[in-house]
């Protein structure tokens, strides 16, 4: 392909759809639904960009990529180097390229897309990631020299291995600190192994990363429960300069409607752990089953929601159900998931909202639904759902998954008292990520509340730049 | 100790040092394994143990009752759960039935060792699922066995007995009662004391996940009020628990528990016949 040919007709290029598993197969199986740019493809789309004096796609990055400069290094097939652009920013393009909304980020300030659709930068950072797997040798990712560096010996430890978690461990150990990262669970990833499907994020991609991190000499502790296994007082006093807290937004949220502790109805977290953690979609191969009916019925509106009521079609569901007290417009998931999850046949019941469960024998049956209508918008500045009376009505359903949030678990902050808390439970950190607490940082979803992927992993990279400071100088 | 439950020592010294009454671990036999909770039935900070006594029931369980000495286990995370409270009640009756036996051990010790009374009640389907007597009788006060089958002490359930202890000893009415076992014993001794208005303390074991309050799969009812059973319990107070429900909660899988036995078995059939 020139170059020269394509340039004056840049802008007349459409945006380069991605190769998918097409529906009717995907829906049987577990595999990634998206397979990637091809080359051809990543350097036609990055003819599109319009290299801009001025780019606003930065400004939309919640981690300030060069995006620009990395196209530009793609246009010129320089893949290493561009990936390495990324990676001055961002150390996971291969989960944000996936996850990352970008049309709520990059490509929602990306000027081509003001007349056109934007520049798809999400999947051109995907495709640098890839390109970077499958060429692991001009890759950073496979420098393990760093570990020897750790003469400091000052030692750090991270609570948490999700993305905030990983990034932040990841940083110190560059910067030379011993780090200990703490996990409970006995996989490392956060909600990107247990909560986020394989269909939309391979594991052997989280994978990829950890070992990055490890490589880095940062020592994991699985099964470390902080605030059951050490407090937090405890790790400072044998011997730790300084901690970060990343340990999420965990805590189920239930409907508290009559009937929701009958069999068959599942928080999301439970469902998506036993199918994507515990391999349920294996079973009996792997032992953690996970019931499967013909109607599964979903609660919620988001990414969670989505990613449920996509895992009950593959665990052969006839009919999906994904039930949400607003309307499409207000759905809070990314658009690529709603699209995706349209052309695999899950219904969409908006304006409605459950207000009972009914059972037979302990086993759920039917849900007892009520029509909404959108009222006065409220503080978030989504028009406020409003129960229509006497609109009730039953759906028959096997299986039951309420998505409707998360909120702070408080097992490592019921041991530690004295870190400050909001109403919700959340930790009180400042924009670097300190907390009232000397020595101890904060960040990710314990912080912000059930946010994104891209702005946990900022929030451990901003917090170790700060925790270095603080070992460094000791003024907190 | 009877063939079917096995006791298994295992070397974690962070949980032991750490372990108290009244809490579990939740164990991964394999890599492919499903997260169960046990109850700590013995901890030994100075040899850095902690012991677990297994029923041999379904899959999992099997597999852990067939490990060897010297063997490890994939993944032991804990401890968890709220510890026992234990105070100075005055007279502490503690039940333990079948498998329930092993985790009533370390409230046994630690209501002894707080100045109460201690008098255990402890119940199995015959003699040879009596465990670790040597070690309740030395901490208790009283000590009675029950066996369904009447081959060993009072013949019925240790809700049958404890009825009938209360009432021929009705100046001796315990401050406490704790009870761990099988649902339908935890409940039947709830029903025995409800009339009296003993406070009866039951340690629930519905089926668990995380074991750390991030997926819910542990709800209980207590009070009418859900609650989840990892990180709000295991204890509660029996006289609100509803054990119906906690009863069909923990048969959601049987099909599937079903289905992963006999592929155990399948495999492991030779080997058991030798
Ligand atoms: C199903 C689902 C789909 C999502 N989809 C998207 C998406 O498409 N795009 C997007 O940007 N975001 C998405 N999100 C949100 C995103 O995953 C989170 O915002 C992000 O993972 C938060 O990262 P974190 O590191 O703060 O926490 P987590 O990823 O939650 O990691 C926290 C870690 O801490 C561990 N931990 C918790 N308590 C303790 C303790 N006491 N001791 C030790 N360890 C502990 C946990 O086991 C976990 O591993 C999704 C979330 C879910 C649940
Ligand atoms: S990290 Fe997210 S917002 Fe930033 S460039 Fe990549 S896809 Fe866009
Ligand atoms: S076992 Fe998951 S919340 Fe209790």
């Amino acid at each position: 392909m020139q170059n020269e040919n394509l340039k004056p007709a840049r802008k007349k290029i459409p945006r380069n759809k991605i190769a998918e598993q097409q529906p009717a197969s995907r829906i049987k199986n577990f595999s990634e639904v998206e397979l990637g740019f091809t080359t051809e493809q990543a350097l036609l789309e990055s003819e599109r960009c319009l290299m801009c004096k001025k780019p606003k796609c930065t400004d939309g990055c919640p981690v300030e990529i060069d995006i620009k400069g990395f196209i530009e290094l793609i246009k010129e097939k320089r893949f290493s180097e561009a990936l390495e652009k990324i990676r001055e920013k961002n150390t996971m393009p291969g989960i944000c390229g996936r996850v990352c909304p970008q049309e709520d980020q990059c490509e929602k300030t990306c000027i081509l897309g003001i007349k056109n659709e934007p520049v798809a930068i999400g999947k051109l950072e995907r495709f640098l990631a890839d390109y970077g797997i499958k060429n692991s040798k001009n890759n950073s990712q496979g420098d393990t020299g760093l570990k020897n560096n750790n003469s400091k010996k000052i030692k750090a430890a991270v609570i948490g291995a999700g993305p905030a978690g990983l990034t932040c461990a990841g940083e110190l150990a560059k910067m030379g600190y011993a780090v200990t990262l703490f996990e409970a669970l006995h996989k490392e990833g956060g909600v990107l192994v247990y909560g986020i499907p394989e269909f939309r994020l391979p594991k052997s991609i989280v994978e990829g990363e950890v070992e990055y991190v490890k490589s880095l000499g940062v020592e994991i502790k699985l099964n470390s429960i902080v605030g059951k296994t050490y407090t937090i007082d405890e790790i400072l006093e044998s011997g730790y300069s300084s901690i970060f807290i990343a340990t999420g937004a965990g805590l189920p949220y239930f409907l508290g409607i009559p009937g929701e502790n009958l069999n068959g109805v599942y928080s999301a977290n439970e469902y998506l752990t036993r199918v994507n953690l515990m391999k349920g979609y294996l079973f009996p191969a792997w032992d953690t089953p996970v019931k499967k009916a013909s109607i599964v019925s979903v609660i919620g509106g988001g990414n969670v929601a989505l990613d449920s009521a996509r895992t009950a079609k593959r665990l052969g569901a006839e009919k999906v159900y994904l039930i949400y007290r607003r309307s499409e417009v207000e759905m809070p998931g990314r658009i690529e998931e709603i699209k995706h999850a349209r052309e695999e046949g899950i219904e969409m019941v908006f304006l409605t909202n459950p207000v009972e469960i009914k059972g037979e024998n302990g086993w759920i049956k039917k849900i007892t639904c009520i029509r909404m209508e959108l009222g006065e918008p409220d503080e978030s500045g989504r028009r406020r759902p409003v129960k229509i009376p006497g609109s009730e009505y039953d759906i028959d359903t096997g299986i039951a998954v309420i998505a409707i949030g998360q909120g702070a678990n408080p097992v490592l902050t019921q041991t530690s008292p004295d870190i400050g808390l909001n109403k919700w439970g959340n930790i009180i950190a400042d924009d670097i990520g300190k907390t009232n607490k000397k020595g101890v940082f904060a960040g990710g979803d314990i912080v912000t509340g059930a946010a994104t992927v891209i702005l946990a992993m900022g929030a451990g990279k901003v917090a170790a730049r700060a925790m270095d400071n603080y070992m460094k100088t000791g003024v907190w | 100790m009877c063939a079917d439950t096995v006791s298994l020592i295992i070397f974690s010294p962070v949980i032991a040092s750490k372990a108290k009454a009244g809490q579990f671990v939740v164990v991964r036999a394999s890599e492919e394994g499903e997260r169960i909770p046990l109850t700590i039935a013995e901890s030994d900070a100075a040899a850095g143990t902690i012991n677990l006594t297994i029923l041999k029931r379904g899959k999992t369980s099997s597999l852990l009752c067939s490990l060897n000495k010297g063997d490890y286990i994939t993944d032991v995370a804990g401890p968890l759960g709220i510890p026992s409270e234990i105070e100075k009640f005055g007279t502490v009756c503690i039940i333990g039935g079948g498998v329930g036996i092993a985790p009533t051990v370390p409230i046994i010790k630690a209501m002894k060792e707080a100045g109460n009374y201690v008098i255990s009640i402890i119940g199995a389907r015959n003699c040879s699922g009596l465990i670790f007597e040597d070690t309740i009788k030395k901490y208790s006060d009283q000590y009675h066995v029950c066996t369904d089958d009447g081959s060993m002490g009072y013949k019925g359930f240790v809700s049958g007995f404890l009825s009938q202890y209360l009432k021929e000893n009705p100046g001796k009415k315990p401050d406490r009662v704790v009870a761990i076992g099988p649902v339908l014993m935890m409940k039947a001794v709830c029903d025995v004391t409800g009339p009296g208005g003993i406070k009866t303390i039951v340690s629930l074991n519905p089926i668990m996940v995380d074991g750390t309050g991030m997926c819910g799969s542990c709800r209980v009812e207590v009070d009418g009020k859900t609650r989840f059973g990892c990180v709000d319990g295991p204890e509660f107070d029996g006289h609100l628990v509803d054990f119906g429900l906690l009863n069909s909660r923990l048969n959601i899988y049987c099909d599937e528990e079903k289905v992963s036995n006999e592929k155990y078995m399948e495999k492991h059939e030779c080997k058991m016949k030798i």
